[in-house]
Order: C-alpha cells, then structure tokens, then sequence
C-alpha cells in the first residue's frame, strides 16, 4: 500500500491508472482493498493516494514561499513532486520534510530552469529559517568566561540554529517582498476551503526577480523570533572560520584578508563586530 | 472511566487542542480551560518559539500529550532517536497518560504522515499489542490508543475494526482513545452500525475521549476536523458516556480553525451536554 501512496498524481489530482509494472491499477488496488456499494478499490485507495500528496505538497507550499515565487506556482507543484518522489519524507515530523531540498535542487537543476541558480539560494535560505526557528540552542558564553584566554588560543562554537549564508543574490528582500505580497492577498480571501487538490496562489503581480549580487546573511533567532542579519565579507569569514574550528586569533586574520575594507581601525572594527555577534548570543562552547 | 490506569487515575474534564493560531490569545487572556492536548511531535523540537510557548503553557495549565508518528502497526522497529525525544517530553510535560493511533504510517524509514488502517488479523494484533508494550515501558507512562477514522478495508481483514482494537489493547494491556467521530466516519464509510462498535470494546479501559467535527462528500465521509461536531456524533458521545462514565474528552479542531473563542464555546457546550447525559445515566 506504501508502494502506492508515494506514487504521485495526475496532473488531475487523481491516482495513476496503470501500476509500475503495467497493470491496471484497478486490479491490483481490488487484490488488497475491498470495494464498498459505493466506491470500488481503485477509487477507496485513491483516497489516501491523494491525501499523501496534499498533504505533503501543501507542506512544502506553506515552507517554501520564496521557492515558489522563484519558480512559478505550476512549476513548483512539478519540482515539489519530483523532490518528494525522489526523496520522501525521512523524518517524523513534516519539520523535516525540505531537508533534502538543496540536495535535489544540485542533483536535478532543471526543475527549478531557468533561475537554477537563485532557486538553490532560495532554497538555502529557507531552509535556514526551519532551523532557526527551532533548532537546539546552547548555553551562550558570556565575555568574562573568555576574558582570560588569548586569542591564539580561543576557539568559540557558534550556536546550532545559526546559519551562514554566502548567497548570490539578495534573496532576503526579495522573501520580504512575496511574504508582504501573501499577507495582502491572505487579508483579502474570505474562505481558505480546499478545493480539489492542494494549495494553489492566487493570481498576483510578480514581483521583480532580485539582481545577482554576493550577499552575505545570518540567519538567526533573538528572543526566539527569527531573524536575518546581512554581514558584511570579513564578518561571514572569520564567523564561518571559528565555525571550523580556528582559534580567534586565526579566524581574525582570515577575516581581515579577505576583507576589501580600506583605512579603517581593524582593531575597533574586530571589537564592534564581536560585541555584536555576542549581545546576539551567538557564541557558545566548543562540545 | 472517571479515572483509571489509563488515564494515571485522573479525572479531566473537557480539554481543547492546543493549536497555533490560538497562542497568543491564549497567553494573553488566559482562558479558563480545564486541560490542553498538545500535539508531542509539535513540541519535540531542541528550542526556540514552541518550547517557550510550552513553558508558558504549563505554567498555567494541565497538558496532556497526543502523538500522530509513532506508527504503533508499522513493521518497522521504533525509531529510537523518535522515542527518546517524545520521553524527553514526557517527563517535561509529566503527561499523565500519553496518546497514538492504531495505525501504521511508515515503512522502511519512509513517513507517510497519515493515519493508516491496518489489515485486522490476530498476526497484527500480536505485533501491535507488542510495540505499544515496549513503548510504554521505555516512555514510563500509560498509553491510550485511538481508533483511526478510515476510507479502505483490507481483504485480509479476520474480524471487524472494534475486535481488533479490543484484541490489541487487551494484549498490550493499554488504554483506549476513544475517538467517537472516528467510529462515526468509519461506519459511514464502511456500512456498519456504530453502536455495534460502542457496545462492544472494553469499556473499563477508556482513559479518554475524542469528539470532532467532518466533512461529507458524495460518496464518502473524511475526518477533517473542521467543522463543529455534529449531530449523530453528540448522539453517539452521550452513548459513550452512559457506558464509559464521566471521561476525560477533548474537542479536536485542526483545519479551519476559527477563533479561540468559537473554539472554547464548542468546548463549552460539551461540558454541557456531557453533564446532562451523566445525569440523565444516573437516573
């Protein structure tokens, strides 16, 4: 029955009508579920056929609102398929269910055509913000816990629902601008009554596609409300290098070189940029 | 049953859903509810917005623990990581007694993130009886299992749907969630009397109740949980009670969910309605 029900759907929401090894569907679903005075076993297993797929596409629909403006609404519908039938959910809970998605999005770049590019770093992106939302946290490290060790020996974990993000494009205004764009079109529906088949949009004016540009982010939460934080090169390189394990000393250096930054005071730029990322509480031991 | 081995001998009252749209005015207005259902996947999560929501909520009130993904009738083994986290909760929440469906929704490490039937022959009893045993005796807390609601029925069915559910909590020596709107679709579904069901379960081992609202299509009922509960379904929770007693019993409202307040009037009404029928028995 499992077999059956992460098959995908017609396009007309319905059960396929053939079995993977040709047969018809309605013999093999009557071999196992018996018909009713009102439906026969094809049209009772169809049931839950469809149920799966509703489920798990109106899911996705709901995470991935970015994805979606990205590709198309119809188009999304196809990659969300193909994702699923490809990678089906792993995982007790529906949280879970995008995990793979940058995965599939490297693997099969052509359902997401022509934006490859953007819809992996929208992918990316919100996938982030699961994990920020939820995601374990650890105690974070005040500085006087660290006041005493050199920086040529400091190492500093960052906390587990943090997520770096180097980007090609501005994909936080751009969520910004379809999220708003939702709400407006969400305040004007008076029913959310499911039709014949999962979520679909409302027909709305698209939104300008964001340039492509290197942009660097954070993706957080602070007082447990999500957050996303642009940072700039120096900052994203010595935070992705004490996440590998170098000491603070190191992490600086690296930091420092990649930077572009011309005539500053790279010592008060360091002290601010850490005074910052620890009023966050982004710091934590290393386990 | 007032209060049982099923239901840690607790006499709840009427419970209501605890569900996301209703946090804030929950937290903010503070409502007097007799006892919230949460969700345990929702809350098996390492941090952030539901475990503070958690927090809050246990403050002010009693919590009981209704679980959707432990897939008591999958072939699989427990997914371990699965029960340690829902034991975690457990002993956060100190659930009196925890819920899950007889069903099976996962095979293979694949979820299907439904509430399947089973096919009903003692071979599944058997195997069902035994996971919800070592279940409970990893999480430490009595187990109440709920009837599903159902579109399909197997071929290799031995018995009917309340036999079944009879041979497994008697085998497992668990508790029963009785779902009355499940019992209710299904028999719409499937053409079978639902008093037959009610009549016919082991009513000592009822630790709670489930009441909800569906929805009617041509030609088959889903158990949507959008509606307020219907008619015949009332018929049938004063029915449940005569038999069962005074049980606790929460009001299920998951999809179209209106205000808090359209909910805890519904909530209300059951308070109601169930006093009256236990007077009613009493006479």
């Amino acid at each position: 029955m499992a077999g059956v029900l992460f098959r995908p759907l017609t396009p007309n929401w319905g059960m396929q009508k053939r079995w993977a090894d040709g047969r018809l569907m309605k013999s093999v679903a009557s071999e196992f579920i018996k018909p009713n005075d009102r439906l026969d076993s094809f049209e009772r297993l169809e049931i839950y056929n469809r149920q799966y797929w509703f489920r798990v596409l109106d899911c996705l629909y709901d995470d991935y609102p970015g994805l979606r403006a990205v590709v198309g609404e119809r188009k999304f519908m196809k990659l969300a398929t193909a994702y699923l039938s490809r990678y089906p959910s792993n995982s007790y809970t529906l949280r879970d269910l995008g995990n793979r998605l940058e995965q599939f999005l490297r693997q099969e770049p052509h359902w997401s055509a022509p934006r490859e590019e953007l819809a992996l770093d929208m992918a990316r992106f919100e996938w982030a913000q699961v994990v920020a939302f939820d995601g374990p946290s650890k105690p974070p490290i005040s500085p006087d816990e660290i006041l005493d060790t050199p920086p040529s020996k400091l190492q500093l974990s960052l906390q587990p629902y943090l997520s770096l993000l180097e980007l090609n494009f501005a994909v936080d205004d751009f969520l910004i601008a379809v999220k708003k764009q939702e709400a407006d079109v969400l305040r004007g529906e008076a029913s959310n009554a499911k039709g014949g088949g999962p979520k679909q949009g409302m027909p709305r004016k698209r939104i300008r596609f964001p340039r492509q540009e290197k942009v660097y982010l954070a993706v957080h939460r602070h007082d447990n409300v999500l957050y996303y934080k642009r940072l700039e090169l120096g900052e994203y390189k010595i935070l992705t290098s004490l996440d590998r394990g170098v000491t603070v000393e190191e992490a600086c250096i690296e930091g420092v070189t990649a930077s572009k930054k011309e005539n500053i005071d790279w010592s008060e730029q360091i002290r601010d940029w850490f005074n910052s990322w620890s009023s966050l509480g982004w710091f934590c031991h290393r386990s | 049953m007032p209060a049982n081995a099923f239901n840690g001998f607790t006499d709840y009252g009427i419970g209501i859903g605890l569900r996301v749209p209703h946090y804030r005015h929950i937290l903010a207005k503070k409502p007097l509810v007799d006892w919230f259902e949460i969700i345990s996947e929702n809350f098996m999560v390492d941090g952030g917005r539901p475990l503070e929501v958690l927090d809050a909520i246990l403050e002010q009130y009693r919590v009981v623990q209704h679980g959707v993904a432990i897939y008591f009738g999958s072939a699989d083994k427990f997914d371990r990581e699965h029960l340690k986290r829902l034991k975690r909760l457990v002993k956060y929440t100190k659930t009196p007694w925890l819920s899950d469906h007889l069903c099976w929704g996962s095979v293979d490490g694949r979820y299907t993130h439904d509430l399947l039937p089973m096919p009903y022959t003692m071979a599944v009893a058997r195997h069902t009886a035994e996971k919800i045993r070592a279940a409970r005796d990893f999480l430490e807390v009595p187990i109440c299992v709920e009837n599903v609601s159902s579109y399909a029925e197997f071929h290799a069915s031995e018995m009917s749907e309340w036999e079944f559910l009879s041979e497994v909590v008697e085998l497992a020596d668990c508790g029963i969630l009785l779902d009355v709107n499940n019992i209710y679709v299904s028999s719409q579904n499937h053409g079978f009397d639902p008093y037959d069901y009610l009549n016919n379960i082991p009513h000592e081992r009822v630790g709670q109740i489930h009441i909800a609202g569906h929805s009617k299509f041509e030609k088959y009922i889903l158990d949507t949980h959008d509606h307020p509960v219907l008619d015949p379904v009332w018929k049938m929770y004063g029915h449940a009670l005569k038999k069962v007693g005074n049980t606790a019993t929460l009001l299920e409202w998951d999809d179209r969910i209106p205000t808090f307040d359209e909910v805890h009037n519904e909530a209300l009404k059951a308070n109601k309605f169930r006093d009256q029928q236990l007077v009613e028995a009493a006479k």
